[in-house]
């Protein structure tokens, strides 16, 4: 265990039933940074982070929180959480939501603060229940916060807000953090990642495929897109070195390349009357699925073989 | 960046030790908004708090005082007997539907995320279970007092009032075990088949024939009707049926206190394994 790491994940793996949702994997969450978790549906995110606050045991491996035990009490009053899917007793009025989950913190801010920070003041006397769903994240959101807690965990924070409070919640996160919080984010928005994270780790079928910045996990990728028009079949273009995929766009064929410079001088000779050429960096949409597609036809080789 | 969003003279972050008031403070502010909710909820308060009252009035006051002409035997056994029905809805269906609701819409694994003391969420439910134990014991007392007339000295309205608070324990716990394994749209119907048969086997409302009587031994709410019975002095239904007029005296004190008692510590038992297993 890293005694840095105010979250870690050692070597964990979690199965439910005959579906792996963890394979050894390795997840550190280090003081003061925004750490995205990006993965499609069913990666394992929620798992890490329920194994993170002690929802879930491992099967095999290590969790602590907090260099603690995630099963401590102790260890949760350093935290505060917002989960995605979850109803709140709808009788209770917003600021009594806050108040209520305050008390479970040592020293907390006052309910009033909470919702001025998160713009709540107004639906402070408003029944829970009778709340839009963009307002209920954002009470939530207030929830996280209210216990002044050193790691945030927030599993698709910004999911059902209209832009103005999107924003906003991504101006409080970035005053979070530098505050010193550390927050763990997971978003399917990659804008999110790529606006908010300091690192972004990207899980597909339990395991992390890849970690860094998000200019590392680009280079990581470091793939092209090259798109051009030319008399040469896709058949042919495949099976070039350093070529991963074509794709037959219209008249256009889209060549995606780990090394896009060659590709193009073995176009220029193989089809001199090549047209249109275009390159394109692949922004972190395009690394991001890349990632988790390759990582599911490994997988089905794998499976195949 | 904005640093408008931080509260005057506040930082975002700090570590501190839970303090005992603090600590105090969470079970306190945990019971206070669970008992506001309940009472909130229409669905939950409307029935529980009135109903035992409604059917008393009519069934065990007029009814039962119109068909027994005015017997004060009658009266004490269905003022004690209304109670327990009184009792038990708000304990079985309280935990029952509430904690089948939370675990079903994740407010429950919100809480166990949360630093929550996992004893907080147990004990502020059994407190609200309590508190509407003790609302629809002022009711009756009152209705007794007033139209059932029972003849009770003030300490045997408390005491049969205190009883019935403690006594709906054992039917929090039969809830709280409901509440773990039924979903939120389950859960009042699997209520509903415990709480029906413990209401007419435990020999509530009628005199149950001989031949069945032994199944009564199976319904919490016969021993917590007995230690009433018991502590007024009268004979149950069952007893007065078949002639006798003494206090109820075939259930001995210690076996309606050990059988609360256990119903009351195996079911929470069985629910905290399950609630700490799968959540």
């Amino acid at each position: 265990m890293n005694p840095e790491c105010l979250a870690e994940l050692q070597n964990v793996s979690k199965r439910y039933g005959s579906v792996l949702a963890l394979d050894g994997t390795d997840l550190q969450v280090r003081p003061g940074e925004l750490l995205a978790v990006l993965g499609p549906n069913g990666a394992g995110k929620s798992t890490a982070i329920a194994l993170l606050l002690g929802l879930q045991q491992p099967d095999t491996g290590r969790a602590q929180l907090l260099g603690m035990s995630p099963l401590l009490l102790e260890a949760r009053r350093g935290v505060g959480v917002m989960m995605q899917e979850v109803a709140l007793s709808p009788e209770l009025r917003v600021r009594e939501q806050i108040e209520l989950v305050a008390s479970y913190y040592p020293d907390p801010l006052s309910p009033d603060d909470a919702m001025r920070m998160t713009r709540t003041t107004p639906l402070g006397a408003r029944p829970y229940g009778r709340l839009s769903g963009g307002q209920k994240r954002q009470v939530q959101f207030a929830m996280a916060v209210v216990g002044r807690p050193k790691l945030l965990f927030l599993d698709e924070p910004t999911v059902g807000l209209d832009l103005p409070a999107r924003e906003m919640m991504w101006a409080m996160l970035h005053e979070l953090v530098r505050n010193g919080a550390s927050i763990v984010l997971t978003t399917h928005y990659l804008e999110e990642a790529e606006s908010l994270a300091d690192r972004v780790v990207v899980l597909a079928k339990g395991r992390v495929i890849a970690s860094g910045t998000v200019p590392e996990i680009r280079a990581v990728v470091g793939h092209k897109r090259v798109v051009c028009s030319t008399s040469l079949s896709a058949d042919v273009i495949v099976s070039w070195p350093g070529v991963l995929s074509v794709r037959r766009e219209r008249e256009r064929l889209q060549i995606t390349a780990s090394n896009a410079e060659a590709v193009i001088k073995r176009l220029a000779v193989a089809d001199p009357d090549f047209q249109d050429i275009e390159v394109r960096g692949a922004g972190l949409a395009e690394a991001f699925t890349e990632l988790t597609q390759e990582t599911s036809q490994e997988l089905t080789k794998e499976m195949a073989s | 960046m904005n640093a408008t969003f931080l509260p005057a003279g506040n930082d975002l972050i700090r570590s501190a030790t839970m303090s005992g008031a603090r600590l105090r403070l969470a079970y306190l502010t945990e019971t206070k908004f669970e008992c506001l909710r309940a009472l909130r909820a229409p669905a939950f308060a409307i029935p529980f708090l009135l109903l035992p009252l409604v059917l008393y009035v009519l069934f065990g006051v007029l009814l039962a005082g119109s068909m027994s002409h005015g017997d004060a035997a009658i009266a004490r056994i269905m003022f004690v007997n209304w109670s327990v029905f009184g009792i038990m809805g708000p304990g079985m269906f309280g935990f029952g539907m509430f904690v089948a609701t939370e675990r079903g819409q994740g407010l429950l694994t919100l809480k166990r995320a949360l630093p929550m003391p996992p004893a907080a969420y147990l004990l502020s439910k059994m407190v609200m279970a309590m508190l509407f134990s003790a609302i629809v014991m002022v009711t009756l007392v009152l209705a007794g007092a007033v139209l059932g007339h029972p003849g009770f000295s003030a300490s045997q309205y408390i005491g049969i009032a205190l009883l019935d608070m403690l006594g709906s324990l054992p039917f929090c716990a039969v809830g709280l075990f409901i509440g773990t394994l039924a979903s939120a749209k389950s859960a009042p119907a699997f209520a509903n088949l415990a709480y029906l048969p413990f209401m007419h086997f435990g020999g509530l409302f009628y005199p149950l024939p001989k031949s069945v009587q032994p199944i009564e031994f199976l319904s919490p709410a016969f021993y917590l009707d007995k230690l009433g019975l018991r502590l007024v002095g009268t004979a149950s239904l069952d007893q007065l049926a078949s002639g006798a007029t003494g206090p109820s005296s075939h259930v001995s004190l210690v076996l309606c206190v050990a059988v609360l008692a256990g119903i009351t510590l195996l079911f929470t038992g069985l629910s905290i394994r399950r609630l700490a297993r799968v959540g």
